[in-house]
């Protein structure tokens, strides 16, 4: 698997699949997990990365979500000013390439 | 086809009931992701990057119309309306809903199928060619042995936590289309002077990050002794194969690393122990039994004139042309084996439809005797054609787009799912494969290119067999930016070869211009009616790594 956070990265979210789908969701900055990258609350920092990472990996919210990581997110124009920086996180925020009608972006686009 | 017993179905039955009992565990928070984790690989379901996949076993690549209509029913009520042929000849599913997972194995299990062997570090289902029964020059149809492994290592107590998952092909002819060394254990079936058959085996092959063709340890086991032998061969990997480190795990690292000599002594002397006690000795009546299953169907009684095949193969050129590419010679005159090529110029190689499913099942039972069959090459194959029923198929094909011509030719890739939907994935596979298929999209110039194998990894995993391909093509993660390295000259066959690294990577960008410089490089140099590989193997990498790179 790629990796997820690289050194010397600076803004990051952090992300999951939902348990009863497999959904791609982010940790929000209301302290819940959504569908659209452009909810996610972004951190600055390795430290507010962490403590990112341990408020969404709580009891609570690991019996609705699996596999909890950070990734690194770039500024931007876009969306609520980052995108992820690597093509597997833009992937998952948006569906399969070689088929637009499906995941997230069949979503937005209709 | 194998009709399941009793204890098939039971089993089966109860596995479901397991499963709907551990997901509803997991959902009420009884049980933790990783207590749970375990129980639903044991039953193919994976994590994908959008969605959870099911992976659902065909064994030995065998189906029977009503299983393909099930397929497409699941497709459309639990999925988004298609399903993905793999390398495994295994079909896979990339968005059910985990909460959904039991009904849809209940649904599957009506039809005698399930996610059984499709993942964990057990005997994984059984693959077999997929001619199996149809080609002429068969020595055994494969399908009897595979049957007989699948039912000794279902669910075998001193199998199922191995060091890795273990994959055995058996191939019953002198082409491989099974791949078989590249297994970690491979069975070529054999017949000696005297008309016995036995099985030939070949141990510790494999793709991934350290490819190796298996090594011959022995050359003729009879039938009644081969499950003490291949529970002789399991448990000195189970012994001695790695558990510290997952990617020195696979038995071809064991027999890499204490050589076939050793190999073959120490499985030898197991099998000794084994046969001594005679306790798993295959009755004849038992093998008979599974055999009786696979006798060959009611075939006519025909001859290999059919004027009105003649006609339409000089009327019709399309006809003829997907004749020609997508039509193999069968063992009884007047049938054929037709390929569906399930790379569509552009499309994505092995995806099917839930229509094309339907469409495929409905040609299967009018036309080829109820059977389908899934390739390595992620195609379907209808075995049993008449072939004065070839135009009825191929108008039926046209009409759900199955038709093109291009079996074992450049568009003909295999691909795995990549980055698109795979979690262990460095690299898109599937757009490569789409843009070269566009590249060479000219039927002529495909065939005037003539057979040529192209394969791509996403990752190192190898599940698109890259280093197989004659031309591989495997996906790389540099900082998140994706890049394609090239190899030559590898082949799955029976004179089976691992590819040669051309060189450094390519970028997205470039990679499709470089396999394109490769095609016109073999043209150049090629003689009269050399193939790819032939080529390759007469002037080796320098021309090739000159084209791509210039000279040094």
């Amino acid at each position: 698997m790629a990796q997820h956070v690289s050194k010397g990265a600076r803004f990051h979210a952090v992300t999951a699949n939902r348990l009863t789908d497999g959904e791609v969701v982010y940790f929000s900055d209301q302290g819940t997990w959504v569908e659209n990258f452009s909810q996610a609350v972004i951190v600055d920092g390795a430290e507010a990365t962490e403590a990112l990472l341990e408020k969404a990996k709580t009891d609570g919210f690991l019996q609705v979500v699996i596999d909890v990581y950070p990734f690194e997110v770039i500024a931007d124009e876009t969306a609520n000013g980052f995108n992820p920086a690597s093509v597997r996180e833009l992937i998952r925020a948006a569906g399969p390439t070689v088929r637009l009608d499906l995941g997230k972006q069949a979503a937005t686009s209709s | 086809m194998y009709r399941y017993d009793e204890f098939d179905h039971a089993m089966v039955r109860q596995r479901v009931e397991q499963f709907r009992d551990q997901v509803a565990r997991r959902m009420s928070g009884e049980l933790e992701e990783d207590a749970f984790k375990p129980l639903r690989l044991m039953n193919g379901v994976y994590l994908q990057l959008h969605a959870y996949m099911l992976r659902v076993a065909i064994p030995y690549g065998t189906l029977s119309s009503r299983q393909m209509h099930q397929l497409a029913h699941i497709a459309r009520k639990y999925d988004r309306g298609y399903g993905h042929f793999t390398t495994r000849q295994n079909i896979q599913y990339n968005w059910p809903a985990l909460e959904a997972i039991p009904d849809l194995l209940d649904e599957l299990a009506e039809v005698e199928m399930h996610a059984i062997q499709t993942s964990g570090n057990c005997i994984r289902n059984v693959t077999a060619d997929q001619y199996a029964g149809a080609i002429d020059g068969e020595v055994e149809d494969p399908r009897i042995i595979s049957e007989v492994i699948r039912q000794w290592s279902t669910f075998h107590p001193e199998f199922s936590f191995l060091p890795r998952k273990f994959k055995i092909a058996v191939s019953g002819h002198a082409n491989d289309r099974a791949a078989i060394r590249f297994h970690d254990i491979g069975i070529a079936i054999k017949k000696d002077s005297a008309g016995a058959i036995g099985y030939e085996i070949h141990v510790g092959g494999g793709l991934g990050r350290s490819p190796f063709i298996a090594k011959k340890i022995a050359d003729f086991v009879e039938p009644q002794k081969l499950l003490a032998y291949l529970e002789a061969v399991m448990r000195v990997y189970n012994q001695l194969g790695r558990r510290d480190n997952s990617y020195k795990a696979r038995i071809k690292i064991l027999v890499h690393e204490i050589g076939a000599e050793e190999m073959r002594a120490r499985v030898e002397a197991e099998f000794a122990k084994i046969d001594a006690r005679g306790t798993l000795n295959l009755p004849n009546e038992e093998r008979q039994r599974i055999a009786s299953y696979f006798a060959p169907p009611e075939f006519e009684t025909l001859t290999d004139d059919c004027p009105e095949f003649d006609a339409k193969y000089a009327e019709d050129k399309a006809f003829a042309q997907w004749i020609k590419t997508n039509i193999v010679a069968h063992k009884m005159d007047g049938y054929a084996i037709v390929n569906i090529s399930l790379k569509p110029i552009g499309g994505v190689p092995g995806d099917a439809t839930d229509v094309q499913m339907d469409r495929i099942a409905n040609i299967a039972k009018a036309y080829s005797l109820d059977e389908i069959r899934v390739t390595h090459e992620q195609n379907l194959v209808l075995p049993h054609v008449r072939k004065s029923d070839l135009y009825v198929v191929y108008e039926a094909l046209c009409a759900a787009d199955l038709h093109t011509p291009n079996l074992g030719l450049i568009s003909d890739q295999i691909a795995c799912p990549g980055l698109d939907y795979c979690n262990l994935a460095n690299a898109r596979s599937i757009p490569v494969a789409q843009e070269i298929s566009e590249r060479f999209s000219d039927l002529n110039r495909q065939a005037d290119i003539g057979e040529l194998h192209i394969k791509i990894s996403g990752c190192i995993n190898a599940c698109g067999h890259h280093h197989v391909g004659n031309i591989g093509i495997l996906g790389v993660d540099k900082k998140g930016t994706e890049f394609y390295q090239l190899t030559l000259g590898g082949t799955p066959d029976e004179n089976a070869a691992i590819g040669d690294i051309t060189g450094p990577a390519f970028t997205a960008d470039k990679v499709v211009d470089a396999v394109e410089n490769i095609v016109e490089t073999y043209m150049l140099e090629r003689k009269d009616g050399e193939k790819f590989l032939q080529t390759y193997r007469r002037v080796g990498m320098a021309p090739f790594k000159e084209r791509l790179y210039g000279a040094e």
